[in-house]
């Protein structure tokens, strides 16, 4: 072969023809680095498998012990004392379901108008700022401080303990991830829509009533379960403003039972008839409270 | 056919909100900015009653009360020293595994270990977990955790002793069922933070990593990790916080003692434990000295709630710039 007729090589191609060929692009799978990957990989799966491990436990034991005194006495019938046998949960759930119910009605309202205000109305207002990171620093509040805060400002005031104030704590809880949630669904709503409802002549009431709630509604109801659910399963923020009581509950200015405060109590205590009762309503809670989970799944479903 | 959008007698139907609509709207808008304010107002209410209630106990104990190391109701000395450390050591340690665990699972989760379908199953197991009460981790921890680690425990304290961490047996109740269950608690938080900030690395990065020839974990490591490093530290500190503030779970496994120990294994107290059990049977004093207790829980958790959503504002302002 002639080296004469060939054209001279630029200084790449020539640097080019001198590599490629002793290139080997095949990863040696027994380099370090390579068996280092494939060691940390093995780790990853193990630590995760070992995360689930938990969940798994809690859920056996909550079916398995839990299960066990499954039965329609356990909604109906009232706690048991020291040596009695028998028993249910039933004044409780009441408790619990009670308690939800108020710091629902005190605080979805004044979240939604809160909301309204940091998404709509003046967003980027010094005000709505404050708001806004204020909302986020009390949903990192340790609950048990809005028990403290409830017993000042209620229990003391009202002279006793009650389920009023216990469900004036839970709305302090859930109060600030309802604002955050709604407003977040609020912003979602695209902008075209409200300027078009503000082309033609909506005040901005009616541009929030007719087309920003209406259209945020799946996303806001979604945040709004999640809060019941989170809250429903509080306790420390129970434990001295509703208390607890071995009785129904008739008036809502009286402690009333729950069902943390049941399996709180339960636990420490020396009886097997407690302590499975403590299990049962752990099962009863956690179905409550994954059952809002799952409600909220299927209604927060994308539908713009 | 056209349509008329005139009337008859050319007077349009376009017209002006009535007066009805603008007071409507004017009360509207007060109402709302009022919502607003109520948020602000609470703050400051729940700040204020705590401290009122604080302030004689605050002014009978000073600042002795935080390096104070006896809870002695009889003679009213309160100093709270042993919880202040039991709380920092519990979170701390639970950081430390729950930490760990939880970076892991949002890098197993983000990284394409699993088929996508899979990893959205175990995304919901992940989150369920957020979703079980407090009491009932308590609950599963006296009768699971504790006889399950009760044996291995006590093999380190017969052998190890002379490890300060080791130093006393485990007899019920103390510092290790309780960080076991609270890194359970945090875990999710972690991991859910951990998991957005790894979703926020450009895939071009990635891929110029691999291009480049990395192997998949050189890629996570000196790549991924590094560059989400501000979402996931806020994860951490916002962990950290969840596991300051954790009350039930703890007063029913950390055995409620007042004391400082570097053992793994000893009863120990946290902030919040403290107020769940003293509170309710408290008489006036204690109540008081309960009170500053909260407060002070309230300003750990507040730095620390601070400075972890100030790190998660100030790396999304990054990403969104990068």
């Amino acid at each position: 072969m002639s080296v004469v007729s060939e054209p001279p090589l630029s200084a790449g191609q020539a640097a080019a023809s001198a590599v490629v060929p002793n290139i080997n692009l095949q990863r040696n799978p027994f380099e370090l680095r390579a068996m280092q990957s494939v060691l940390l990989t093995g780790g990853t799966w193990l630590v995760a498998a070992l995360g689930a491990v938990p969940l798994l436990s809690v859920i056996y034991m909550l079916l398995v012990k839990g299960g066990a005194r499954l039965s329609p006495e356990l909604f109906t019938e009232l706690p048991p004392a020291g040596f009695e046998i028998g028993g249910g949960i039933g004044n409780a759930i009441q408790g619990t379901l009670v308690t939800v119910a108020i710091a629902s009605a005190l605080s979805i309202p004044l979240a939604l108008l809160a909301a309204i205000y940091l998404a709509e109305l003046r967003p980027d207002s010094h005000l709505a700022n404050w708001a806004r990171f204020l909302s986020k620093v009390l949903t990192g509040f340790p609950s048990i401080l809005a028990g403290v805060f409830v017993y000042a400002a209620v229990v003391i005031v009202m002279g006793s303990y009650s389920a009023l104030a216990g469900g004036i704590a839970l709305a302090v809880l859930m109060l600030p991830t309802v604002t955050l949630t709604a407003e977040g669904a609020m912003r979602m709503v695209p902008q075209r829509m409200k300027d078009a409802a503000i082309g033609m002549g909506c005040t901005r009431a009616q541009v929030v009533w007719s087309v920003t709630l209406p259209t945020a509604l799946p996303s806001v109801v979604t945040g709004i379960i999640l809060a019941v659910a989170r809250v429903a399963g509080e306790s420390a923020p129970l434990l001295f403003t509703a208390l607890f009581s071995n009785y129904w509950l008739r008036s809502v200015t009286e402690p009333t039972a729950s069902l943390s405060i049941l399996i709180f109590n339960f636990s420490s205590m020396p009886f097997d008839n407690q302590i499975e009762l403590a299990w049962s309503a752990s099962l009863v809670l956690v179905l409550i409270v994954l059952g809002f989970n799952i409600l909220s799944r299927f209604i927060g479903r994308p539908q713009v | 056919m056209t349509v008329q959008f005139v009337l008859p007698d050319s007077r349009s139907l376009s017209r002006p909100p009535s007066a009805a609509a603008y007071l409507v709207d004017r009360v509207f808008v007060v109402v709302s900015t009022l919502g607003a304010v109520a948020i602000i107002a609470l703050v400051a209410y729940i700040l204020y009653q705590i401290g009122h209630q604080a302030l004689p106990a605050i002014q009978r104990n000073g600042a002795g009360f935080l390096v104070g190391t006896s809870w002695d109701v009889q003679t009213s000395t309160f100093g709270i020293l042993p919880q202040i450390w039991g709380t920092l050591y519990s979170s701390l340690l639970a950081l430390l595994i729950g930490g760990f665990v939880g970076v892991t699972i949002a890098i197993f989760l983000t990284q394409d270990f699993l088929p996508p379908r899979l990893a959205v199953t175990f995304r919901t197991l992940i989150e369920m977990l957020a979703a079980i009460p407090s009491v009932v981790f308590g609950l599963w921890g006296i009768f699971v955790v504790i006889p399950f680690v009760r044996p291995g425990a006590n093999w380190l304290n017969d052998h190890f002793g002379f490890i300060p961490f080791f130093s006393t047996s485990l007899s019920g109740p103390g510092l290790l069922p309780a960080v076991i269950v609270l890194s359970i608690m945090i875990l999710p938080t972690v991991a859910a933070i951990s998991q957005d900030a790894i979703g926020l690395v450009p895939y071009k990065i990635k891929e110029a990593a691999y291009g480049m020839g990395t192997t998949r974990w050189e890629a996570i490591l000196k790549v991924i990790v590094p560059t989400a490093s501000g979402g996931i530290s806020s994860a951490l500190v916002l962990g950290f916080g969840r596991a300051l503030g954790e009350t039930m779970a703890l007063a029913m496994l950390i055995g409620n003692a007042n004391q400082i120990s570097l053992s793994l294994f000893s009863p120990a107290n946290t902030l919040a434990a403290l107020l769940a059990s003293n509170f309710p049977e408290a008489a006036q004093v204690e109540r008081q000295a309960l009170m500053y207790a909260a407060l002070m829980l309230l300003a750990i958790t507040l730095i620390v709630n601070v400075i972890g959503t100030l790190i998660l504002l100030w790396t999304q302002r990054k990403m969104v710039k990068a």
